[in-house]
């Protein structure tokens, strides 16, 4: 049986890479894949935890958070197009007319 | 009838409305007839009610008239009534009296001036804040009224607005009573303070339970009204303004710079006499002061030359003597020679506007002499005044200005000096008088033949009233003759239930027997001799021997000088008081306000301008600026609630 450490050292690897992503990558698209990518440690977590304690909360929150997942790319990703007819460019740092 | 008080100082109050609001759209005979009719018919009313109230009983003579509760506050109260009593009786008719008489001369003398019907709201304003001053039943009424009569005072001497001088001589009078009224008020407080009401009869009642007699709270309330007074009555310290109120015109010189308004601080005093006497420091202040006014401005009105002038610095003169009354506790003696210098000094100065009236707006005594021929009546008129003035033996300034010589001297108050003061002013006054006298109308005719062209008697509106008040001034002091010529003094009696001490200086002199009289007959004798003698004076030199005088004045010019500049006091004043305080309010105009001020609010405002300058670059923009910063706080919040 796989220790439920070894499930949470995955989930905290995949959450950093997904958080490292956030904050260095300028592509939207990787940005929103990283986000993805830290949503689905966050879910590995809650698995792992349901499964060790034997309750199925965490399952349930897990299907919560895939199907506001699913929800989130399909707008995130109509927006990204509909910037990018605009602007002709996903480059998250040309996107900051919005300051000061 | 005593249900009637109010309508005294009413009716006056419904002429200046109505001439007030509808300013300039009443032709003139209507705006004339409002205006004089209001104040014939408080006249009237005043008379009818004089008569009612001596109808009653000595020792009841008060008629009272509350109209409605004003402020009621905690323990304050203060109605809005009236109180008649002998005082304001005396002070009612006197007001409404001469002010008729002036009102009546003002349609002559105001005839050709465009501003004719707002004169008339401004007289008839003024008749109605004098009738409140003297009539209310409290002292915050009084206030109410006295502060009416310094702004009517403002209104009318800036009548000419148009004259820098007037609307500057106007200021003036209104910053220097203001000085008085804030001591005024000071009284008002202390006497609150310590006895709960402001009601005449109540504080008059409760001052010897509340106060020690002779403590320093009721001296320094007592020199406190006292300040207040000596700014609407021109005495020293504060009298610069009354000269140069002269710039308004004659008839409210008459009016309000002579009769009335300026005789409120005597009046006050009198009316505060059970106060007074509690503090005997206050009144030694008070006779001192008067007997020093008296003096001084008799000195500075030697050698003025505007006809104005000279009796402007006559009035407050004979103030300080109505002072010196005061101060040695012979309150019904300020009060008598208050009368009697309301009927002579209103007739000096509407007979000096009648010859300014006929010199064409010339005031300068230089440029007049000989109008004796051309100005009969006002002649005639005017030297009746001037016998009154000086003290003539039967005319009216004889009588009241003896009562007060001789007070001076006999009063458990008074002191020999004042006597000497007092003789020595009235040796000036008959010496500046007959000079005025002689100056104008004596010598030749000085005027340019322009002027001389234009010479007429002013008409009958002007002369009437001139007539009406030398009768008065002739016989208007028989009511208060003194004992030793074997009468009543009705007029001391008369005013003895509201004076404080009233009696008790005369039972001494009666006491004390024939000694006394036989004094009184010497001091007597002593002042007309000394005025007969200072009147031969003006008659040598500026009547017989002109040269003498040229060489005199010669001789004595630095002294000329000094009086011709009123001893300096303007100048002295202006770099004591005004410039510093100029100064002192540009200092806080340039540095206080605008750097102080102005620089906290501006600052706050660019301190606060600058810190967003610089934080609003944190709002880049930028997405991956903002993760960061949220990363780095999720990262402290979770440190904090793992290892805090």
């Amino acid at each position: 049986m796989v220790p439920v450490s070894a499930y949470l050292i995955l989930a905290v690897v995949l959450f950093g890479i997904g958080a490292i992503g956030v904050l260095t990558s300028r592509n939207m698209i990787v940005l929103f894949m990283c986000i993805e990518l830290m949503l689905n440690a966050a879910n590995l977590a809650m698995v792992a935890f349901s499964r060790a304690l034997n309750v199925v909360d965490g399952h349930v929150i897990v299907f919560l958070v895939l199907t506001v997942a699913a929800a989130e790319a399909a707008v995130g990703l109509a927006m990204i197009i509909t910037i990018f007819r605009n602007r002709e460019t996903i480059n998250i740092d040309r996107y900051s007319i919005l300051k000061w | 009838m005593s249900e009637y008080l109010f309508l005294i100082p009413l009716l006056p109050l419904i002429g200046f409305l109505i001439n007030g609001l509808l300013l300039g759209r009443l032709p003139r005979p209507v705006i004339t007839i409002i205006a004089c009719g209001s104040v014939a018919l408080s006249l009237i009313l005043s008379v009818m009610l004089f008569v009612e109230l001596k109808s009653l009983p000595v020792d009841s003579r008060v008629i009272e008239q509350t109209l409605l509760p004003w402020i009621s506050s905690g323990d304050f109260s203060v109605n809005i009534g009236f109180l008649l009593d002998p005082l304001s009786a005396v002070m009612i008719l006197v007001v409404t009296g001469v002010g008729f008489l002036i009102h009546v001369y003002s349609v002559g003398y105001m005839a050709h001036d465009p501003g004719y019907g707002r004169f008339f709201a401004y007289l008839n304003l003024f008749t109605f804040a004098m009738l409140t001053l003297v009539l209310a039943d409290n002292y915050l009424l009084m206030f109410v009224g006295w502060e009416g009569v310094g702004l009517c005072s403002y209104l009318l001497i800036g009548f000419w607005y148009h004259k820098k001088s007037a609307s500057d001589a106007g200021k003036k009078a209104f910053i220097v009573n203001r000085i008085g009224d804030f001591g005024f008020l000071i009284g008002l407080f202390i006497i609150f303070w310590n006895v709960g009401s402001l009601e005449f009869d109540v504080v008059m009642k409760q001052a010897p339970l509340v106060f020690a007699a002779g403590g320093a709270l009721i001296t320094t309330a007592c020199l406190m009204l006292f300040l207040g007074a000596t700014g609407k009555s021109a005495q020293i310290p504060l009298y610069v303004w009354l000269p140069d109120a002269m710039e308004g015109p004659t008839p409210v010189s008459a009016l309000i710079h002579a009769a009335t308004m300026v005789t409120a601080g005597v009046y006050m005093i009198a009316r505060s006499s059970s106060l007074f006497v509690l503090a005997p420091d206050a009144l030694m202040v008070i006779a001192i002061i008067g007997a020093c006014t008296a003096l001084f401005a008799a000195t500075i009105g030697l050698a003025q030359n505007d006809i104005k002038r000279v009796l402007a610095y006559s009035t407050v003169s004979q103030l300080g003597y109505m002072f010196l009354a005061c101060g040695v506790a012979a309150f019904s003696a300020g009060i008598f020679h208050l009368m009697t210098h309301a009927f002579f000094k209103a007739l000096l100065f509407l007979g000096a506007g009648s010859v300014i009236h006929a010199m064409s707006d010339e005031q300068d005594m230089r440029n007049m002499g000989g109008l004796k021929k051309h100005l009969p009546i006002t002649f005639m008129t005017m030297f009746v005044a001037t016998l009154a003035i000086s003290g003539i033996p039967g005319f009216s300034g004889f009588f009241s200005k003896d009562e007060i010589l001789w007070k001076a001297f006999s009063s458990d108050h008074g002191h020999v000096i004042f006597w000497v003061i007092g003789v020595a002013t009235a040796g000036l006054t008959a010496f500046y008088m007959f000079r005025l006298i002689y100056l104008t109308f004596y010598g030749n005719e000085r005027m340019s033949d322009e002027a001389k062209h234009h010479l007429h008697e002013s008409p009958k509106s002007m002369t009437v009233p001139l007539m009406v008040l030398a009768v008065l001034s002739l016989v208007g002091g028989l009511v208060g003759m003194p004992h030793i010529f074997g009468v009543t003094n009705y007029f001391e009696e008369w005013l003895g239930p509201v004076m404080a001490g009233a009696h008790e200086p005369v039972s001494h002199a009666l006491a004390s027997g024939g000694g006394d009289a036989s004094m009184e007959w010497l001091l007597m004798g002593l002042s007309v001799a000394l005025v007969a003698v200072c009147i031969f004076l003006a008659y040598y030199f500026y009547r017989k021997n002109l040269k003498a005088t040229t060489s005199l004045a010669e001789k004595l010019s630095g002294l000329r000088t000094l009086l011709v500049n009123k001893y300096y006091v303007d100048e002295v004043y202006g770099a004591l008081v005004v410039r510093p305080t100029v100064y002192f309010s540009v200092f806080l105009w340039k540095i206080i306000d605008v750097i102080v001020i102005d620089g906290c609010i501006n600052g706050m405002a660019r301190l606060g301008g600058d810190i967003s300058d610089t934080l609003r670059h944190s709002q880049s923009g930028r997405l991956r600026n903002y993760a960061t910063i949220f990363a780095a706080g999720v990262v402290v919040l979770v440190a904090y609630f793992v290892f805090g």
